[in-house]
């Protein structure tokens, strides 16, 4: 397993709501992983291009207005046309039980809805950058 | 943090109750304590209707006047919209507090493509006066006011008001709204800020300013401390950091040559309730006090009715939960319950789908039966203030009280609010008390029925609102045909204009009226100042 798991958190879009995001930047850290947070408005594009700069391991993206799935079917081919689909995506937000297998259908490798556990969820992300 | 945290022995019984704000709660309360905290009926309370407000605005409460009713409401298009506003006054709704989609809150017309996918989603697409004008067809808008939720572009959504206004036929001065426009905490929670804060603390003085003069029955800000505690603020500090921002409007306005006295008797705030009962009925009575003494004693502000903490108490999305969500239905009349108990001037709920989407019209109606039931079926109207007199709540309230002024002096003490939130130190500070709330949730610290107690495994369906994809299918067009038919002479002349007076530093509000008359999108006249005023640049917290 990496020692040295690199996670790259934004959030995409307009919406700013960005406490879930901070929450966990920090519980992700705290865990003992590299974070890097982009903030808030960021285009796709910018994600990726910051994906392959910074060599992460993951993206975490936190969406809460609803428009999770086209926004993660767009990263995916982003992802796809770079050649770097190898980089693991996970989503936290306001996602409905029946939008996850739409999520994993393409790809989405950890799905973590509001108040999903924050334990858990490391370890997913540990397990994802293995 | 967000609710009582309870020390129990190895019986489950409780030793010690410690509130969000720190205070510790005893197991009984009597003369004593009063005595102990130095309370002063008239110093700390006064009449109701009298300085320092603690008891109520008002010398009979909701005998003489309930509250306003004001769902927050918006989606899709402006005629879906005005069909959801119709119906919640229909049902007794008294005002409208309308919910812009994130394209309008970011100042996005919505064929730009950000606004890809999120047109009409969480709010209503406005483009421009057109949308408004279908928007508010059929509703008086002499007697019900309208709360805009809306932020950076705030100073463009007040100056379409009017222009609809005028167009529907209404007199700007005796047409009320009450416009967010409250950008500093957009920093802090919410996210929704376009311009460099600096311009954007101007522009908020500038719809201070004109609405003085032009829309005196206008509240041009509402000081949000409901979006600081949804990140993670503790009450207290909910209160002291609204406190401290709406006084650094004040300044941006006084350095103009004004008194406040002038215009701080239409400022107006929004609160947010969940957690702990006690607590909050605790903080709003001492939040009228802090306010009132802020402002007699800060900034010589006589004249009683300026001194008024006016504003929204309403109940908070951070207390609802994805599990079991009916369960926030309860939840939802306790929170009503406490802004009946707080005094509430004007108040609302998250219906209890918003733990997921926005709410059905069939949950958006149960929040407002929910609230009429507190003032009609069991005696909120009776008597004002009625938990006054309580050893317990007075206690309390002075204790809630000198946290207050202690968040308010911390802050300031290290050079002010704006300040604190452009070096990263307030929304750090925030996110930290975010995680160790999920923290202590998560660990079973801090109870949520149907999350870390009594959880069960099922989740519950429930007939959540759809997004419909056709709603910006027909904004695009509409916007195609406005720009056809528009006279785009005057909307080029309107826009040079307004571009002229923002470089000048001039007030840009009569311009932007005359943009919105023009039939100027929202995108054009919020163009004209990302170019004059350049963008904000969130600081780094990690």
């Amino acid at each position: 397993m990496h020692t040295n798991v690199k996670v790259l958190l934004a959030k995409p879009g307009l919406d700013g709501h960005d406490r879930g995001a901070k929450v966990i930047a920090i519980a992700l850290k705290e865990a003992g992983m590299e974070v890097i947070y982009m903030g808030l408005h960021q285009t796709l594009e910018a994600i990726v291009a910051a994906a392959v700069q910074e060599d992460v391991d993951i993206i975490g993206l936190s969406i809460l207005s609803g428009g999770h799935i086209p926004i993660c079917r767009r990263l995916m081919e982003l992802l796809a046309e770079e050649g770097i689909d190898d980089i693991a995506v996970c989503v936290g937000g306001v996602i409905p039980k029946r939008d996850v297998p739409v999520l994993k259908e393409m790809g989405v490798k950890g799905i973590f809805p509001g108040g999903a556990n924050l334990r858990e969820m490391t370890e997913t992300l540990k397990a994802l950058a293995g | 943090m967000d609710v009582a945290r309870y020390i129990k022995n190895e019986k489950d019984q409780i030793e010690d109750v410690i509130l969000s704000s720190g205070i510790h709660v005893k197991p009984k309360y009597g003369p004593e304590d009063l005595e102990a905290v130095g309370f002063d009926y008239q110093k700390d309370l006064g009449e109701p209707g009298e300085f320092p407000f603690t008891r109520n605005l008002f010398a009979e409460g909701y005998r003489t006047r309930e509250w306003t009713t004001r769902q927050y409401t918006g989606f899709g298009t402006p005629r879906e919209t005005n069909e959801r506003f119709r119906l919640m006054i229909d049902h007794g709704q008294t005002g409208l507090n309308v919910a812009f989609d994130l394209p309008t809150q970011m100042g996005l017309d919505s064929d730009h493509p950000l606004a890809w996918g999120e047109v009409g989603r969480v709010g209503m697409a406005v483009d421009s006066l057109r949308d408004f004008e279908v928007a508010f067809a059929g509703i008086d808008l002499h007697k019900v006011g309208a709360g805009l939720t809306i932020n950076a572009v705030a100073s463009i959504m007040l100056a379409m008001y009017q222009a609809v206004a005028e167009k529907l036929g209404f007199d700007r001065t005796k047409i009320s709204a009450t416009p967010q426009n409250d950008i500093l905490k957009e920093v802090l929670g919410r996210g929704a800020w376009i311009y460099a804060l600096e311009p954007a603390v101007k522009l908020i003085g500038d719809t201070i300013e004109y609405s003085m003069t032009t829309m005196p029955r206008t509240n041009p800000v509402s000081v949000c401390g409901y979006h600081i505690r949804e990140s993670g603020a503790t009450p207290a500090q909910e209160m002291a950091y609204a406190f401290l921002i709406a006084n650094a409007y004040i300044d941006e306005v006084a350095k103009r040559g004004y008194e406040p006295e002038e215009f701080v008797g239409r400022f107006s705030f929004n609160f947010n309730i969940f957690g702990n009962l006690w607590e909050q009925v605790a903080k709003f009575r001492a939040g009228r006090k802090v306010w009132a003494h802020n402002l007699s004693d800060r900034y010589q502000v006589k004249n009683p009715k300026n001194l008024w903490l006016r504003g929204l108490f309403a109940g908070g999305g951070s207390g609802l939960t994805k599990a079991e969500p009916e369960n926030n239905i309860m939840r939802g009349a306790f929170y009503g319950l406490a802004a009946a108990l707080s005094g509430a001037q004007s108040t609302a709920l998250c219906s209890f789908d918003e733990a997921f989407t926005i709410p059905t019209p069939r949950s958006a109606l149960l929040s407002l039966r929910t609230l009429q039931i507190l003032m009609d079926e069991v005696g909120m109207r009776d008597t004002v203030d009625p938990l006054a007199g309580s050893y317990f709540i007075e206690t309390l309230t002075k204790q809630m009280e000198e946290k207050i002024w202690e968040e308010m002096r911390e802050i300031e003490e290290q050079g002010g609010v704006i300040k604190a939130i452009t070096n990263g130190y307030l929304p750090r500070k925030l996110a930290w008390q975010a995680y160790e709330f999920e923290r202590d949730v998560q660990k079973g610290d801090l109870i949520k029925v149907g999350v870390n107690k009594y959880a069960e495994e099922e989740d519950a369906d429930v007939d959540l609102h759809e997004y419909n994809e056709a709603w910006a299918e027909e904004k695009l067009a509409d916007l195609v045909e406005l720009k056809r038919t528009r006279d785009s002479a005057a909307v080029a002349s309107s826009l040079k204009n307004l571009e002229a007076v923002a470089r000048a530093g001039g007030n840009v509000m009569p311009a932007l009226v005359e943009s919105c008359k023009a039939y100027a999108t929202v995108g054009e006249m919020s163009d004209v100042f990302r170019d004059v005023y350049g963008v904000f640049k969130e600081p780094s917290i990690f």
